[in-house]
């Protein structure tokens, strides 16, 4: 037993980074909360996409029913092909929440690496990494995605693919600056000076200094990511219909834009929504994740 | 008595590609088992270079130690290899850093921090329970509630952290701890108080302390033996005795404490030193004080001056060597 069990201090998580203050903080901005519940709203509907709606609605044509007004049957309308857009949307967010995710995932633990790298071993490491990256970072992202999905084809594993190499030189960027900053700080000095071993340094010391700024980008970055895959997929480089896309579904709806306005609306705002509940949500972090704000 | 570290002509300068700072130049000293040595001086004087010259932590890139020798206990610290460095910092040589708002880890509670460096050096093979006894034990020692082991740093005040920067520093019983003005980022009453408490423990675990200061009154109070740093040269050293009392001294630590105020003597103001220090990059030849000197001859200008030496009072200036030399 500890010397102070029953302490009410010793309550207390030890170890967390990320503990109650965390969340406490988190708590206190209302519009991040509100991003936090949209999201989670989000999240619902992609996990229960099925149970809400068979996936055959959202892809079966029903000529019959197309062009359909809202309506108590079809909340938000039907499209050209009589499908139901709700259904779609729904169904849509599993591509487009999944791409934006694991983009984000797959590119932040590809980016950290790197950045780390760069960071702590500098000289012709960092210049060689920190190069290239700004060389990627030159072309466009939209025209380096476009090149890359273009050269390997159309398809959810291309698209991923031409996110996450488009994305991975921002990661690095921001990552490897804040691990600079931890890196200089007196009290990675100190640890040295105590003769601490540099993979504890790295992952006692600089990770945790440096994760605030890694979740915040990330979760800002799935809202971006989810942007430019439907921006892909509505130049057609994207998901292939019929399988629904927020982007595929803008780009189907423009044709019809001016006599059934809905068909653009609804999907639009799912991506408006989405991208918002993730910006809410990343700047709530930014400041619940500060160590300096943590009084 | 053999010495526990002693340093040998060292060299050390800091290289880029524009420019080399000659940051420590030729300076030689010996540190006693539990002795404290005062290493006085400006800003810039090269304190800090010497200090991280000693546990080899300068910048990798432009940091190098370009001659001499770092003896501890007869080992020659240069010429060990990373690892072997590594496992000597902390267990055997621990620094205590001038700013305790940013020596300590934000992220980690302090009872982690003071762990930490237990764990690394835990050649005996102690349990957790073990550990965290230590680290209440450290606690106490340095006058800090063992409950409050569970908070970060935010929650203390400059001179609670300090205390504990100073548990860490312990945490290992080492026999060289290298102070880093301790006590500049603190408080004249703080000052005082984690002062009396570093000397109280120094003296209770019989450890040898190199104070890094520009303070002459913490000299006064905490030190055996003095070294007084200007543009990289240990211009005079010796006793306290001999600093504060001797009747011979270099016109730099005459200057040094023209610039304290003195209780006894009525003076309207303080009387400052002259001009900068050098620009490192680019000393000055013949003795480095000399542009700043009032006592400045052509000689000075010239030639390096030789040391003087009476009992253990060494200066390094032309004019005590003149005297030296028409004595003889």
């Amino acid at each position: 037993m500890k010397k102070n069990a029953g302490n009410p201090e010793r309550r207390r998580k030890r170890n967390a980074f990320i503990n109650r203050d965390t969340w406490r903080r988190f708590k206190k901005n209302k519009a991040s909360l509100v991003g936090l519940i949209l999201f989670l709203i989000f999240v619902l509907f992609m996990i229960f996409a099925d149970v809400i709606v068979p996936y055959s609605v959202a892809i079966e044509n029903n000529i019959s029913q197309r062009l359909q007004p809202p309506s108590a049957e079809h909340w938000f309308g039907t499209d050209a092909f009589g499908r139901d857009v709700l259904a779609r949307i729904i169904h849509a967010s599993r591509y487009s929440l999944l791409m934006g995710i694991v983009s984000v995932v797959i590119g932040i633990v590809c980016g950290s690496v790197l950045a780390a790298i760069a960071g702590l071993y500098g000289g012709i490491a960092d210049r060689t990494i920190m190069l290239i990256m700004d060389t990627i970072l030159c072309i466009p992202f939209m025209l380096l995605a476009l090149a890359i999905v273009a050269a390997l084809g159309s398809g959810l594993e291309n698209l991923l693919m031409a996110l996450v190499i488009a994305s991975v030189p921002i990661y690095v960027r921001v990552i490897r600056s804040s691990i600079l900053t931890v890196v200089e700080s007196d009290f990675v000095e100190a640890a040295r000076s105590l003769g601490t071993p540099d993979r504890w340094i790295v992952l006692k010391h600089i990770l945790p200094n440096a994760i605030g700024t890694i979740i915040v980008q990330a979760t800002m970055s799935v809202g971006t990511m989810i942007t430019w895959a439907a921006a892909l997929s509505y130049v057609g480089m994207g998901i292939q219909p019929p399988a629904p896309e927020w982007g595929a579904m803008l780009s189907e709806g423009k044709n019809y834009m001016l006599q059934y306005p809905y068909l653009v609306i609804f999907p639009g705002l799912a991506i408006v929504l989405c991208c918002l509940s993730l910006n809410l949500m990343g700047d709530g972090l930014r400041d619940a994740l500060d160590p300096k704000l943590k009084d | 008595m053999d010495s526990l570290l002693s340093v040998r002509n060292l060299v050390t300068r800091y290289e880029t590609d524009s420019a080399t700072v000659e940051a420590v130049n030729d300076i030689s000293f010996d540190v006693l088992p539990g002795e404290t040595l005062g290493l006085v001086g400006e800003t810039g004087a090269g304190k800090t270079t010497t200090a991280l010259s000693i546990l080899q932590l300068l910048p990798e890139r432009t940091g190098v130690i370009k001659s001499g020798a770092i003896c501890y206990k007869g080992e020659d610290l240069l010429s060990k290899s990373k690892e072997e460095m590594r496992l000597i910092r902390g267990a055997c040589i621990s620094m205590i850093f001038q700013d305790p708002m940013t020596a300590l880890n934000p992220v980690l509670t302090i009872g982690e921090q003071i762990r930490e460096s237990l764990e690394i050096h835990n050649y005996d093979g102690l349990s957790r329970e073990q550990l965290d006894e230590r680290v209440d034990e450290l606690l106490e020692m340095v006058g800090i509630r063992t409950s409050r082991k569970y908070d970060y740093p935010h929650q203390f005040s400059g001179g609670m952290k300090q205390r504990v920067v100073i548990a860490i520093s312990l945490a290992c019983n080492p026999e060289l701890i290298i102070a880093d003005e301790p006590t500049t980022a603190l408080d004249v009453t703080i000052q005082a108080q984690v002062l009396a408490m570093m000397m109280d423990l120094k003296n209770r675990l019989k450890t040898s302390m190199i104070m890094i200061t520009h303070d002459l009154g913490i000299v006064a109070q905490t030190c055996d033996k003095v070294a007084i740093m200007y543009a990289g040269e240990i211009v005079e050293s010796g006793t306290v005795r001999d600093i504060y009392l001797g009747e011979k001294h270099h016109p730099y630590t005459v200057g040094l404490f023209g610039s304290i105020p003195d209780l006894e003597k009525e003076t309207r103001r303080l009387s400052p030193i002259e001009g900068i220090m050098p620009d490192p990059r680019n000393l000055p030849t013949g003795c480095k004080f000399h542009p700043r000197c009032a006592h400045c001859t052509a000689r000075c200008e010239r030639e390096a001056p030789p040391v003087y030496r009476e009992g253990s009072h060494e200066i390094r200036c032309h004019l005590f060597a003149a005297e030296d030399a028409n004595g003889n």
